[in-house]
């Protein structure tokens, strides 16, 4: 349970931290809150030659919302993501979802931006991430890029960002204005990764769902959208049949696997469940925004 | 591998030491540091048994490298004592047999302080989800929430008791001896980056135990 040696760097700027990259290429890793990196280096699950912490750029410490977006920069942590009034205010779905990654003492250091990198399919932050379809800022020796949550989710821990390449910042879009949302999600004990967690934010104008974005996460190798779930409730008028039949196109379209604790044919159901539940709360809310 | 020199604080009082990168915040504090109150019980961040307060917030310090801590303040369960009086969540531990083999709680403390510094009146269930951080393999953790209900109400009713004029002496009774050692104990936790703790105004006269340094 002790990490295998590394050769550390603490650079105070994002070119510092570039060029380090640019050197090392995929011996590095980047460090931020370290919640998720330091378990593996621990257990020796990961063995990185060359550790660049990232903590020394208070420059990316920051949370600012900016027009329709929340820019959340790579040191702002999920507590403080957790903690602001801002947040709550434009971006309920995102609060809500963050208080329930890890524990206190885990968010208190872990960064959002981290959990995207790190891009476990059963995280919060890349699923909402995902619901939402935020934007990346990633910058390498090339200069500086966006990558869309669509074209960012690869596979199991592994994301579209190129090794040399260190994320400065990710947008979160804040929701429409009279959105409803919802954060449902099954975990064996609270703090622990859920076993298959849905996100939804939902829109209605005289009677009908104008648009809807459901997200999963714990169900497959990225964070899932349900597109056929969405386009089966759009245009429709909201009802606990039209919930029910969005739950099952969910199930139909998930390929969920089996682990040691849970089945792939469990977290299926628990999917259409959590759907269900998830457009009831957000069709409700829609109603409490007017 | 090279090694970093790094120095920090802890409970108030200054420590430095070389460390290679790979070491633990926990490691150092318990080896170079010489203080073994801190526990490790897992080692990749699931236990809690290691929290400590690192520039006033509670963190697993198995989960950073001490030369990230570099010229930070921190908080170990050594800081909570007044000499040989008990912190009064210490307190309310022993009064409610919130331990029995007493592996988890110094965690289980640290987690605690900082909990009810943000939350002064919690709910049993703010308090369940507060220490879910925190294994407790003895006690099933029935205990453990009714000593921090009780020392919440005790330090709240304190804090409200601190408005009025300050006690000549040593009380007798329990509250208000609490209310006493509360004002002296808890600006400790109140430390922030870039706030002025109190917690210096208390450090020990004796000079800073270093090894290796």
């Amino acid at each position: 349970m002790k990490p295998a040696a590394f050769e550390y760097h603490a650079p105070d700027t994002v070119e510092d931290a570039v060029a380090l990259l640019e050197a090392h290429g995929d011996q590095a890793k980047i460090l931020a809150g370290g919640q998720s990196l330091v378990p593996l280096m621990n257990m020796r699950l990961a063995r990185p030659a060359v550790i660049i912490d990232i903590n020394r750029i208070h420059a990316l410490d920051y949370l600012t919302p900016d027009g329709d977006v929340l820019r959340i920069g790579a040191l702002c942590r999920q507590r403080c993501v957790e903690r602001s009034a801002v947040v709550e205010a434009r971006c309920p779905l995102l609060s809500a979802a963050i208080r329930l990654i890890g524990h206190v003492q885990i968010r208190n250091r872990g960064t959002v931006v981290g959990s995207l990198a790190h891009a476990d399919p059963a995280a919060e932050a890349t699923a909402v991430f995902a619901v939402l379809g935020g934007t990346i800022t990633a910058v390498g020796p090339d200069g500086t890029r966006t990558i869309p949550a669509d074209e960012y989710f690869v596979s199991y821990l592994t994301t579209s960002l190129d090794p040399r390449e260190l994320i400065t910042e990710a947008r979160f879009p804040v929701l429409p204005p009279g959105a409803g949302w919802s954060w449902r999600e099954i975990a064996r004990r609270h703090g622990d990764f859920a076993l298959t967690g849905v996100g939804v934010v939902l829109t209605a104008r005289a009677g009908t769902v104008k648009n809807a974005r459901i997200g999963l996460t714990g169900v497959g190798p990225t964070p899932a959208r349900a597109a056929r779930a969405e386009r089966v409730l759009v245009g429709r008028a909201p009802s606990g049949a039209l919930w029910d039949e969005a739950a099952e196109a969910v199930r139909a379209e998930i390929d969920p696997d089996d682990d040691i604790h849970a089945s792939a044919e469990y977290r299926r159901h628990v999917a259409g469940v959590l759907a269900r539940r998830a457009l009831a709360e957000a069709y409700a809310r829609t109603m409490e925004a007017v | 591998m090279a090694a970093h020199e790094i120095s920090l604080r802890i409970n108030g009082k200054p420590y430095a030491g070389r460390v290679e990168a790979r070491k633990t915040l926990a490691d150092f504090i318990r080896e170079d540091c010489g203080l073994t109150g801190t526990h490790l019980g897992c080692e990749h961040g699931v236990c809690g048994a290691c929290t400590i307060l690192l520039n006033g917030e509670a963190i697993r310090s198995c989960l950073l490298f001490a030369v990230q801590a570099e010229g930070a303040e921190l908080m170990t369960v050594e800081g909570l004592a007044d000499g040989d009086r008990l912190h009064p969540i210490q307190q309310a531990f022993w009064d409610h047999h919130a331990l029995q083999c007493g592996f988890c709680t110094p965690g289980f403390l640290m987690t605690t302080l900082a909990f009810l510094r943000d939350a002064p009146r919690p709910t049993e269930r703010e308090i369940r989800e507060a220490l879910a951080g925190n294994l407790c393999r003895c006690t099933g953790y029935k205990n453990i929430v009714e000593a921090v209900t009780a020392v919440a109400e005790t330090l709240a009713s304190a804090a409200h008791a601190g408005a009025s004029p300050p006690l000549a002496g040593p009380a007798d009774v329990a509250g208000s001896a609490a209310a006493v050692h509360a004002r002296a104990a808890l600006p400790g936790a109140q430390t922030r980056p870039g706030g002025k703790g109190s917690r210096s105004e208390r450090a020990p006269s004796h000079s800073p135990k270093r090894r290796r340094s």
